[in-house]
């Protein structure tokens, strides 16, 4: 499978800089406050095995790989514990109907954009802290990053079934966090019940 | 036809299209006919957007600065 010279067309520090942002964001919504330091040994991670980068345009994916792997050292380093979480209870939680407050309908249609208007990029971020980090590393590198979840398992080395009922519970307890945060922070004050 | 509860379940999954074609079928013949789930797909659409969105924010220019000189002092 390895093919010689067929390296990336690219060299470490132009490929490092256009990813440098990508890699950033994510790492902030990874590991929060410890994300320039993740960066930092994802770099240096990448630079060391940079001539095993066969393939240019599996770059954005290599480094995403080492980067989750560095966050996940840093987060367990950091070791700060996320808000307690009974994931088996959270199966029937719908954010739908709770920002309705009523189970059934009907209700006002803006109302669920209004609640989703209330909630700026670093209340996202916090929002995603709170979660383990098991049901986190999904939604980011899925949704926020846009990778697939084929591609999500083969970085992780795990089976697709089990990518997608992380992400699966993941959503949940996105879900079920959001309204708690918006409680705890009064940010449903904004929103006309 | 399968439960509302099914249906919600199995939601994200299929606007992720990462559900089963038999799934799909089974949902799309629920969608068309119960109107509180096309509520809860809207809203899940709306949740996948808006996290979709969120993904684009303002970074500290300083920490910027500092991981670019890192790359550069690794590939001079
Ligand atoms: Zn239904």
């Amino acid at each position: 499978m390895v093919v010689a010279q067929a390296g990336p067309d690219r060299g470490f520090r132009e490929l490092a800089k256009e990813q440098l942002p990508r890699l950033l964001s994510l790492a902030r919504r990874l590991v929060g406050d410890d994300a320039e330091d993740a960066v930092q040994d994802c770099l240096l991670k990448a630079f060391q095995r940079f001539d095993q980068l066969q393939d240019g345009a599996a770059a954005p994916s290599w480094l995403t790989s080492i980067l989750v792997n560095c966050c996940r050292d840093r987060g367990r380093a950091g070791a700060r514990r996320p808000v307690e979480i009974d994931v088996e209870s959270i199966e029937d939680f719908s954010l739908y109907r709770r920002i309705a407050h009523e189970d059934p309908f009907p209700y006002s249609d803006s109302l669920h954009l209004d609640f989703l208007a209330e909630f700026g990029p670093e209340d996202v971020r916090a929002v995603l802290m709170r979660l383990p980090e098991l049901y986190r590393l999904p939604l980011v590198v899925v949704y926020m990053d846009g990778f697939l979840v084929r591609e999500l398992a083969e970085m992780l080395g795990v089976p697709l079934g089990t990518v997608l009922a992380r992400l699966h519970r993941g959503r949940k307890l996105f879900e079920k966090q959001m309204w708690e945060y918006a409680e705890e922070t009064g940010l449903l004050r904004g929103v006309p019940r | 036809m399968i439960s509302c509860a099914k249906a919600v379940q199995q939601l994200w999954e299929y606007l992720d299209g990462t559900s089963t074609q038999a799934d799909r079928v089974l949902i799309e013949e629920h969608l068309k006919r119960c109107r509180r789930c096309c509520g809860e797909l809207e809203f899940a659409h709306e949740l996948r957007a808006f996290l979709v969105d969120a993904a684009h924010e303002d970074l500290p220019e300083d920490v910027l600065r500092r991981l670019n000189r890192t790359v550069e002092e690794l590939d001079p």
